[in-house]
């Protein structure tokens, strides 16, 4: 196999190399209408966004739905193609590169999917399933990519005898190790791990995040978790961007954001999460927002977040707030914000 | 027919002693006839909801939390569904031995029901000013005119802006947040003794979560209606609950008043549990996960159905399905293992 696995990453505090990096990123979707299937207007699921992923960390990307999280997932492995804006992955410009040249990058950056009742074959065996990346990209003999299998099986708690299995005779929470199998099965360095949790039982959600968590450590991968599990974000990211009407509303580490939210939004956002400990939640104080999260198709002028934002002044309606460091790694676009 | 409906209903000539009990479950038993055989989805499950309590049921998926409680009101479809036994007395009347005319006059005025997914629970193609004056005219005896103005009224009390123009909507012009906000104002029209919520806020996003869950708590505050709230989400109930029944392989697990159900687990699976949600107030740690999955209901438990995930798990427990057993005042707990003595329990 290619070894092009990097290094495991020590300690989480060090500075690491940027791996990633998204600028001005938008993405619309045309809404046709009329006879003649004309444009009438655009769902700007991301509509301008800014950050970087560093080599080894996992970056969480946290909203509510329509606020265009797996969007950008999906733009930054070029599977939807980008409106504007630059995607660049370890050097090279994703979104300027096309054909061959993007096919041989592809290996390198994959994705584990929400539903894993949706995304696996239903009749194709496992083996079939993990061995198809092997497959598509001639990788090895057969010999070989029966070994990769078996390999890439038990790296993800399965046994070989699962191999020739299909995906309706595995639980839930299987059938999510398969996807992530297939993931790896490329020894890719970036996974974008797009609400793999949000369909599985509580008690089998511990066990993928477990099992990331250790995948990470062993083979050096970079993650951008999309979630909208506040809890299991904080538990998981090293930093953390929350994401409204297809804008990052703050972005830092993970502590600082949690300890610290600066964005009136992520403080009511976190405020809305229930604690599992009738003891803290008889003291707590919730800010509870009003009304409901603007359509993306019709997004309020200024801030996204002013139609709902507790401190908003005239100002936020009419201008969009900078994109601007806080603290040294702590980004916020709010005017008020200190 | 002996309309139920025509009786007052009266709790309050009672004294009140203790604990005021408004339904009383025992022994309720559910099955599913499937293709791949009979499906034992709630194994004699007994429980009792208090006067005015909020009751949080908690359970993974096919637990048996929601299939519990639809069968009270006979909502599982019939079949494949059958209840084979048990009882569930509200008010001195068997629900589970009415007739089906009967118990619609229980449904909605004397226990209201909302769900998940409010958009399966409308009519698509009626406005929510039809649907609300069309339930006041089959459930109450309100003139024409005045149904209107209590559809309006309805609206309001469960905040939702310009309730006269909202009666001229139609669901699918509401947001997710908006329709089930229609529906707990559907489910709380005729002042219910008892509100089931079926995990009336999952596919709602969390900020609309908190907003419907401040909106039933005030509820209840005002009109003192008794709340069942089935939840997987322990964090939910942790805030709300009076009391926890949490549900496991179609039984009732534990059982106990929420603080101490939260502070003090007995049931190796509701530790298991608690120890494998993260927090969003406290900085990640280690996730002790539950290994295996949930199992499949195809036989009679004849043995703990947690047994082979548990680590505390000892011969009796793969031989016998234990029973919940009252260990304190108003604790109860389903295992043959006693976590306090961390020895197997003396009970026969």
């Amino acid at each position: 196999m290619s070894g092009e696995v990097a290094a495991p990453v020590e300690d989480s505090s060090v500075d690491r190399p940027v791996f990633l990096k998204v600028e001005g990123l938008k993405k619309h979707f045309p809404i046709l209408g009329g006879l003649w299937r004309r444009q009438v207007g655009a769902v700007k699921a991301v509509d301008g966004v800014t950050f970087h992923i560093e080599r080894g960390e996992t970056l969480g990307l946290v909203g509510e739905s329509g606020s265009g999280k797996s969007t950008i997932g999906r733009v930054m492995l070029q599977l939807d193609e980008a409106t504007e804006g630059v995607v660049d992955f370890d050097g090279v410009e994703l979104t300027a590169t096309t054909g061959e040249k993007l096919r041989k990058i592809r290996p390198r950056m994959q994705m584990v999917f929400q539903d894993p009742h949706a995304c696996l074959n239903p009749r194709m065996t496992v083996a079939s399933i993990i061995g198809e990346p092997l497959r598509e990209h001639r990788t090895g003999s057969r010999e070989e990519r029966q070994q990769r299998i078996d390999e890439l099986l038990s790296l993800v708690g399965l046994e070989p005898g699962h191999a020739n299995r299909y995906p309706h005779e595995f639980s839930g929470g299987q059938r999510q190790r398969i996807g992530i199998a297939r993931a790896l099965a490329l020894n890719p360095d970036f996974i974008v791990c797009d609400e793999p949790i949000a369909a599985l039982d509580v008690s089998i959600q511990s066990q993928i995040v477990n099992l990331l968590e250790n995948l990470q450590k062993t083979l050096g991968l970079t993650y951008l978790f999309i979630s909208h599990d506040l809890s299991m974000v904080r538990h998981i990211a090293d930093r953390v961007a929350v994401l409204y009407l297809g804008r990052i509303m703050e972005l830092a580490e993970v502590e600082e954001l949690y300890n610290h939210p600066k964005h009136p939004y992520t403080q009511a956002l976190l405020s809305a999460v229930p604690v599992p400990d009738p003891v803290v939640e008889a003291d707590r104080q919730r800010v509870i927002l009003e009304g409901d999260i603007p359509s993306p198709a019709n997004p309020p002028p200024g801030c996204p977040f002013n139609t709902r934002c507790p401190v908003a002044q005239e100002r936020c309606s009419a201008e969009i707030p900078e994109w601007r460091e806080l603290r040294p790694n702590h980004w916020v676009a709010c005017h008020f914000a200190q | 027919m002996d309309n139920y409906h025509d009786r007052p209903y009266q709790t309050n000539e009672k004294p009140m002693t203790a604990v005021e009990t408004v339904l009383k479950v025992s022994g309720l038993t559910t099955r599913f006839e499937t293709q791949d055989g009979v499906v034992h989805a709630v194994n004699d499950v007994s429980f009792s909801v208090r006067k005015g309590e909020f009751l949080g049921v908690v359970g993974e998926s096919g637990s048996g939390k929601s299939v519990t409680m639809m069968s009270l009101l006979r909502l599982i479809p019939m079949p494949p569904g059958k209840i084979v036994g048990g009882e569930a007395i509200y008010d001195e009347i068997d629900l589970l031995g009415l007739e089906l005319d009967d118990l619609r006059s229980i449904r909605g005025d004397h226990i209201g029901f909302i769900f998940q997914d409010p958009m399966t629970s409308l009519n698509p193609v009626l406005t929510i000013g039809y649907q609300l004056t069309e339930w006041l005219k089959v459930n109450t005896d309100m003139a024409e005119e005045e149904r209107e103005g209590r559809a309006i009224e309805l609206l309001e009390l469960v905040g939702i802006p310009s309730p006269e123009q909202r009666l001229k909507s139609y669901p699918h012009e509401l947001s997710g947040g908006m329709r089930q906000r229609v529906m707990i104002a559907l489910a709380l029209a005729a002042s219910p003794n008892i509100l089931i919520a079926d995990e009336p806020t999952t596919a709602l996003d969390v900020t609309i979560q908190a907003q419907i869950i401040e909106l039933v708590k005030d509820l209840r505050e005002k009109l003192g209606t008794a709340v069942v709230w089935i939840t997987h989400d322990l964090g939910v109930v942790a805030g709300l609950a009076d009391r926890v029944i949490v549900m496991y392989g179609g039984q009732i697990v534990e059982e106990g008043p929420v603080a101490e159900i939260y502070a003090s687990p007995k049931h190796p699976y509701t530790i298991g549990l608690l120890d494998s949600v993260p927090r969003v107030d406290q900085k990640g740690s280690e996730l002790v996960s539950i290994p295996g999955a949930p199992p499949a209901l195809y036989a009679e438990p004849e043995r703990c159905t947690f047994a082979v995930r548990c680590p505390y798990a000892f011969d009796r427990c793969l031989q016998e399905n234990p029973p919940l057993i009252t260990v304190s005042t108003d604790r109860s707990v389903a295992c043959w293992y006693d976590i306090d003595k961390e020895g197997p329990r003396h009970v026969w």
